[in-house]
Parts: structure tokens; sequence; C-alpha cells
């Protein structure tokens, strides 16, 4: 059976951190993803981030990506990476992984510790027609438009004026295809107004109190119909028809928790986090002493918060392996603390230090 | 909730708020090269118009969701902001740009086709319609990042209206 003395499961933003910090310490680190290469939602992003310098601000997702990956090959004695590997199940008596890499290659890995890193998952909802081919959720938009270069559509309907709901109907006009319309249930939009006012400004109508009533079509998506919503969620009886061939789901974003669960972590219902997370300390650590989590699936946030986490479990599981000296691991944690705060300072953190403040506690009995 | 507000929830800059001011109109009206206008009304957590700005302009952050605040006389029009910005919220507009009735607006642009300096293009409102046109006098990529700030000469009675590009 392989060992190592790190397995960080997922390979996007707060994995790859995760993995390169234990790493910095000389740490031995193996970092599996489900997907055919590294990076997570990074790769897809092709806009700039938000956030201060240390956060790269100004730079596009996909070339934070190629910098992490940059980071990740300087430390690469330390570091064995798995891609297209998926984690599929973890076994509290012994500890052990079970993983399966490609289609048949199964194999068991004994960490010593681990950091969960597994991201999140799209929601969807409920609508007659939501079967038909032309429904998709906003990640495979990206992921056909900014990984492979494929236009899903010729015109779309974005159900959804959060960040993503938002960039990505910019993405799509930068790539040529009508946004006839995005669609919010609330009375504002959920993402930053920048945003918003970016593809305003390109013609595009945000219609607030506004929700998908149904997809029009037999074999594929030929039309849908959206509809006003009252300030408790009822059809004012208000309807339109859009021509579109496309509905883009951009509804918000689960935790991936599964592994966290087979573990035996305390878990907590977070609405503010956007589902069910581990109960974690300051340094990520879970109620299980070998296993932290870091980004997504520690609570739904901005990639830029995705990876100080991973820093932080990073010197966590460093820090638990007796590697770094005190002095250089405080040093360390105070920067990431300091920077995770600022992140989450303003008025739209908000919504995340109240969530954080359910599932956190102040350390764990040892 | 007033329609006002409603056009503001949805993305639309309905009159003057913090963090979304025009610069000092007699300071405006004789600046060669032209002052920034920042349209960032919504405290959230990004600084690269104030690390990029060269000449302090955009003063420091206290906090880091604090909105931007500009001492307009240091500003040179440089447009570094109006590249880094991520939320494209930075705009030049140069009062001072040719004919009378004639200003000049930087903006980023990351649409395809790109346009050939002398090109006439649609010059789009916040709604994205098209209320002018608009002669490109000029394209830079300060960042070479696939930003392109965009130099169009605009009606200066729309300097407040226009604030994308189309090309046609």
């Amino acid at each position: 059976m392989r060992e190592t003395e790190v397995l960080v499961v997922g390979g996007g933003p707060a994995g790859l951190s995760a993995a390169i910090e234990a790493a910095s310490f000389g740490a031995k680190v193996t970092l599996v993803d489900s997907d055919l290469a590294l990076g997570g939602q990074l790769i897809k992003q092709t806009h700039k981030f938000f956030g201060s310098k240390n956060e790269r601000a100004g730079t596009r997702g996909f070339k934070i990506a190629e910098e992490l990956f940059r980071e990740l090959k300087d430390k690469e004695e330390n570091i064995e990476t798995f891609t297209n590997c998926t984690v599929t199940g973890y076994y509290k008596e012994d500890g052990v992984v079970s993983c399966v890499k490609g289609e048949d290659e199964y194999f068991h890995i004994k960490p010593k510790k681990i950091v969960m890193a597994t991201g999140a998952q799209e929601r969807i909802i409920p609508f007659p027609n939501n079967h038909l081919p032309g429904v998709y959720g906003a990640g495979a938009i990206q992921t056909l438009m900014n990984v492979y270069g494929v236009v899903p559509g010729d015109r779309v309907l974005m159900v959804g004026a959060g960040n993503i709901g938002l960039i990505v109907s910019y993405q799509l006009l930068q790539a040529g295809v009508q946004v006839v319309g995005i669609v919010e249930a609330m009375d504002k939009v959920g993402g930053y107004w920048v945003h918003a006012a970016k593809v305003r400004r390109l013609g595009v109508p945000i219609y607030l109190r506004h929700t998908v009533k149904e997809a029009i079509g037999e074999r594929f998506v030929e039309g849908a119909v959206i509809q006003e919503i009252d300030e408790k969620f009822q059809p004012t009886g208000n309807e339109m028809k859009v021509d579109v061939d496309i509905i883009c789901l951009a509804v918000g974003l689960t935790p991936t928790c599964e592994l966290l669960w087979q573990a035996g972590c305390k878990m907590a219902f977070v609405p503010q986090l956007c589902g069910y997370v581990a109960q974690r300390d300051k340094n990520m650590r879970t109620s299980h002493p070998d296993i932290w989590v870091a980004g997504d699936a520690a609570g739904i946030e901005e990639a830029s918060s995705a990876m100080v986490e991973g820093r932080i479990a990073g010197v966590g599981v460093a820090k638990a392996l007796g590697y770094g000296t005190q002095e250089e691991i405080e040093k360390r944690l105070k920067e990431y603390h300091g920077r995770l705060a600022d992140l989450r300072g303003g008025e739209v953190g908000a919504k995340i230090r109240e969530g954080i403040a359910l599932c956190s506690v102040e350390c764990w009995e040892v | 909730m007033d329609e006002k507000e409603r056009l503001f929830n949805s993305g639309i800059l309905t009159g003057e708020r913090k963090g979304a001011v025009k610069p000092p109109q007699e300071l405006w009206e004789t600046k060669k090269n032209g002052l920034v206008v920042i349209e960032c009304p919504q405290r959230i957590p990004c600084n690269p118009c104030h690390t990029s700005c060269p000449t302090g302009a955009v003063v420091p952050f206290k906090d880091i969701n604090d909105q931007p605040q500009i001492e307009y006389e240091k500003c040179t029009g440089c447009a570094r902001c109006v590249a880094v910005c991520p939320g494209l919220a930075c705009f030049v507009i140069d009062l001072t740009w040719g004919e009378d009735d004639k200003a000049l607006i930087k903006l980023a642009y990351e649409m395809l086709p790109v346009p050939e300096e002398g090109q006439v293009v649609d010059c789009l409102n916040r709604f994205g319609e098209a209320v002018a046109k608009g002669k490109v006098v000029k394209i830079t990529e300060p960042m070479k990042d696939k930003t392109l700030v965009v130099h169009v000469e605009i009606p200066k009675d729309l300097v407040m209206d226009i604030r994308a590009i189309k090309v046609v």
C-alpha cells in the first residue's frame, strides 16, 4: 500500500495552495484530482480577480493557476500528483483512502494527514423541461468555452445574477454569444455591482424579481418562459417568452463533503456557507485530528479566500507533522489570517463571517 | 423601492454615490490628458486601482474594502487603473480634447473584434444603447494582458453617459 505524509484531495485553488504550503516545510505530499488537469475552476476563469496584490488582484484566474503550477513544480521533489484520479472512500477503521485512477487502476493510500479540498457542486433548480439538452450549469458552459473552445449555443438565458452568473454572461459575450437576459429572484444582483454594470453596458438586461418558469422545446431547448415573482417568490402573473437555445443555471453552489461525512467529521448545516460544512478550528482542522478542510468544501466563497485557506491548512498539517519552527509557523499563520480577514472584511464578507462563526471551534480537545 | 434604486440594483449607476463621483468640474475642464472617473459604488475587497497608480492619485486604502478616493490634482490620466481594474470600473475622460463639443474617453475593452485606430464605432450608454458614434483615436495594451485601453473621441455632452463601445 502507498503511504504519504499528507494527502491533499482536490487540485483546485485550495488544494494546490495546501500542497505547496505543506511541501514548502518539507512534508511529503500526494495531491489527487479527479479531473484530467489540475487547477479546478481556476483554469476556466478568464476574468481578472479582485482582492489585493497578495491575492494577485488584477490577474486572470487561469494565469493564477499557471503561477500555482510553477510553485508546484518548484517543489516537485516533495509533491507527487495524480490527475484523473478520484478518491472513492475513506475508511475510518484504519485511515486508508481508496482511489481510482482512470477507468480501472484502483489503489489504496495511507496518509498521516489529509487536507480535503474537494470544492463544490452546482445547484440545479426544478422547472418543467429542465432535462432538455441546452439546459446547462454555468460550470459546464465555462468548461466548454474556456477549456475546450466550444461555443455552447447562440442565445442564452442566464438564471442567477451572482458573481458566477454575471461573469459567465460576460464571458459568453466575449465568445460572441448573445445573452438575451439575466433573471434574478432577489431585488438586487447578488454578485459584485461592477460585474453587473459590465454586462449592462453591453446591452444585457437584468430582470430582478424574475425567474425561469419553464423551458420550451421537444428534443432540445427552443425557448424559455420567464416570470416575475413577488417578495415571497410567488408568481405575479407577468410572463415573457424569450427566444433562446441555452438556459444557463448559475443558482449557487454547495460544498462537496461526502468524504468528510465518511470520516465522521462533525458537520454543521450553515446556510451562509451554502450547505453542510465541517466544523473547524482557526487553522482549518476538523473534529478528526488527522483531517483538515479548505476552500469551497469548507464553505462557498471566492477563490482568493480558498487559496489562503489552503495555505493555512498546509501550515496546519506541516505543524502537526512536526515540520517548521514555531516562529516560522506563527509568522506564516499570522500573515494568512490577516489576508483572510481583509478579504472577508467588507459588507460582502458579512455573510461569510456569520457562517464561519457558526461552524468554528476555538480548539479541539486533544 | 423606487425605479432609480431598482435600476441601481441591476447595475445601472443613477446619480453620484460614494465611490462613484465626478471630478471637480473646474479642474476637469482644464486638465490635459484627462482625469479618472471611477464607478465603484459598492464596498468590495479590491484595491488594484490604488496599487497600480503611479502618482498616488488613488489614495491608499485603510481597509481593502474601502472605495477608491481620488486626489484629482495628482491624476495624470495615464489610464493604468483603467487597464488593471477587474471590475472595468475606471475610465479616464479628457474634456480638453479636440474641438469644443468633443471629449476623449479612455475605456477598457476586452471584446472582439478589436477596432482599428481611426475607425468609427458605436458608443454605448450604461444600458448598452448606442447613443453616438465615436472615432477610435488610439489603442494601447498597458499591462500586456489582453485588456485593451481604447481612446475614443465622443460628444462632450455625453461624457457621463457613454461607458462602452461596440465595433460595428
